[in-house]
């Protein structure tokens, strides 16, 4: 038999018979449709349909069970006039500016000591990630255990070290609350910063920094001129991704404060549940969440135009 | 690296360091203090003579088990691993396919879909939960896994799709190119040949996948209402918290147990997850 199959002619043994759909796909424009089929239906039905939904709940008078009329700009109007939104604008805009630039400067300053080499490195970098990892709600709660008033451990730490006389009401009081909310998103933040900066830290090569030394320039002016333009398109990347999560943040927020006291530390999330979810105000929550939208659209402008001359470049 | 005196090594690098690391961490610490704390120790005010904050000398497991047994709280675990790992699966996949399309195969409007792809990337859950929730309704998914397994891929996809795109960049055609000359057709040469190749990009992509899914919380905490159905942070969030008591002990025990599967999984995996990381923000 093996004699008679090795003289026997045949068609080449590495094409095996293609049936239909095989020969379909080798068509790359097919191949392509098939493969990026489930993802634009599943991002199309979860992205796309709410999205335009949201904007034609945003223009009507919509309850939880009540289908709603056209109203034209009624909704947004009548946010201009709210007092509660307004403070909720001027939360998320501060919260978002203060976190950043201190998440900033806190992870570029650990990336710069994890940069260094030392004893148990990989541990100590596997750690500080934690924070990032675990889920937001549950070490939020640690951070409200912490701050209570009555039990606080920070309480008995800055009374031991002699910083207060009485006891501090972290999340009782307007001011305090959003400094404390803030507190938890660079704790949070961090981590993430320094690990994304350290990588970038470690694609810039040594050599170019003993180059700068044995110029004469001092450490801050290494970092300065070799070390901070390098880093810069991996910082900028980072920072944008942060923008537009810390200016949508929900969990700090509702964990903490439930956007008390007496709505002083709502942001437009905890503020769009308030009314959307607590309320009922389907149209009046939507439009509240949609005013997220304007901010976003500018930093995937700045994103998109930002990788495309990187990329050209 | 480090050079100059002594002190300077203290002042500069050991010093804070120490500090970044102790405020970092200090946070877990108090949580596992407090689930083993007994109550009449945890509801002990902090400028009472015999506070202790830092230990207990009578370390109890009454919190974890009255979590155990008096709450959802394992139905709630089984619910999050459910619905995580199925939408990391779903969204891997999808992922996988749309970063190999994206960055190997030549098509009409090539470069319009993946900008879509990068927007929806950057599209926070906050935007959009109350239209979807109205959808959620209109499609009967409300209140069960479903709701939340299919709207998951959503923020998982995008990630997926543009980590795997960049996995692929780095794998040279001419390793398709042969098989492809061998007589493969082009699907069999991109599900033998590159998938396998990019079996570390995959497990990069699954595990911070699989942490975010785990993490999600208003998507969660808006489609699901009945406690049964509920995942670990909406549960531990609404059901541990009566009115205005909080059951801090069972609290903290929740927190901590709930956190156990990421850090386990992620202990595991820890250079995937930082070149997830890293990945994420280079492409």
């Amino acid at each position: 038999m093996a004699t008679f199959e090795a003289v026997t002619p045949r068609a080449y043994a590495g094409t095996p018979p293609r049936g239909p759909i095989t020969r379909l796909l080798e068509d790359e424009r097919w191949l392509a449709s098939v493969l990026l089929m489930p993802t634009i239906v599943l991002l199309g039905l979860f992205i796309a349909y709410p999205f335009v939904k949201g904007v034609l709940l945003a223009v009507t008078d919509t309850k939880v069970g009540i289908p709603g009329s056209f109203v034209g700009f009624a909704n947004f109007e009548k946010l201009w006039h709210d007092d509660i939104f307004r403070v909720a604008v001027y939360n998320t805009f501060l919260y978002t500016f203060v976190t950043t630039i201190f998440k900033l400067v806190l992870g570029l300053w650990l990336a710069l000591l994890l940069n260094r080499h030392f004893h148990g490195k990989a541990f100590v970098r596997a750690f500080i990630l934690l924070p990032f990892i675990i889920p937001t709600v549950l070490s939020t709660f640690a951070w409200k255990w912490m701050f209570d008033p009555t039990f606080s451990v920070i309480n008995w730490l800055l009374f031991h070290l002699g910083l207060i006389t009485g006891r501090i009401n972290w999340l009782g009081d307007p001011d305090l609350a959003i400094i404390s909310v803030m507190v938890v998103n660079v704790w949070r933040g961090v981590p993430f910063y320094a690990i994304s900066l350290l990588a970038g830290l470690q694609t810039i090569s040594p050599e170019l920094h003993e180059a700068a030394a044995i110029d004469g320039a001092r450490a801050w002016q290494r970092f300065r001129h070799v070390t901070w333009p390098l880093l810069l398109p991996v910082t900028m990347v980072v920072v944008l991704f942060s923008v537009i999560q810390t200016f949508a943040d929900f969990q700090l927020v509702y964990v903490l404060t439930g956007g008390g006291p007496a709505n002083h530390t709502h942001l437009f999330a905890t503020y769009a549940y308030q009314i959307g979810v607590g309320t009922g105000l389907l149209s009046e929550g939507a439009a509240v969440s949609l005013a997220i939208f304007p901010v976003l659209l500018l930093v995937v402008i700045i994103q998109l135009v930002y990788i495309r001359r990187v990329e050209t470049v | 690296m480090i050079e100059g005196a002594r002190w300077r090594r203290w002042v500069f690098f050991h010093i804070p360091l120490t500090l970044f690391i102790v405020g970092l961490l200090f946070p877990f610490y108090w949580m596992i203090v407090t689930s083993v704390r007994p109550d009449n120790e945890l509801y002990r005010p902090w400028n009472a003579a015999n506070y202790t904050p830092f230990w207990t000398l009578r370390p109890t497991l009454q919190h974890v088990t009255d979590l155990l047994t008096e709450t959802l709280f394992s139905t709630w675990m089984m619910n999050t691993m459910l619905i995580a790992t199925v939408s990391t699966v779903i969204s891997l996949i999808c992922g996988l396919f749309a970063g190999y399309a994206l960055s190997r195969l030549k098509f009409p409007f090539a470069g319009s879909i993946g900008t879509g792809i990068f927007i929806t990337y950057l599209v926070p859950q906050t935007l959009l939960f109350i239209p979807l929730a109205d959808i959620i309704r209109n499609f009967h998914l409300g209140d069960s896994p479903w709701a939340l397994i299919l709207t998951y891929p959503t923020f998982l996809i995008p990630f997926c799709t543009w980590l795997m795109m960049g996995y692929f960049k780095s794998i040279p055609k001419e390793l398709e190119e042969c098989a492809r000359i061998d007589g493969a057709p082009r699907w069999k040469a991109m599900a033998y040949i590159i998938f396998p190749i990019a079996i570390p990009g995959i497990l990069s992509a699954g595990i911070f996948a699989f942490t975010l899914s785990w993490n999600e919380f208003i998507y969660a905490l808006v489609f699901l209402s009945s406690p049964e159905q509920k995942t670990v942070p909406v549960g531990v969030t609404s059901e541990l918290v009566r009115g205005d008591v909080f059951y801090w002990g069972e609290l903290m025990a929740g927190a901590l147990l709930g956190s156990i599967p990421v850090a386990f999984v992620y202990s595991f995996f820890v250079e995937h997850y930082v070149s997830g990381i890293t990945g994420s923000v280079k492409g």
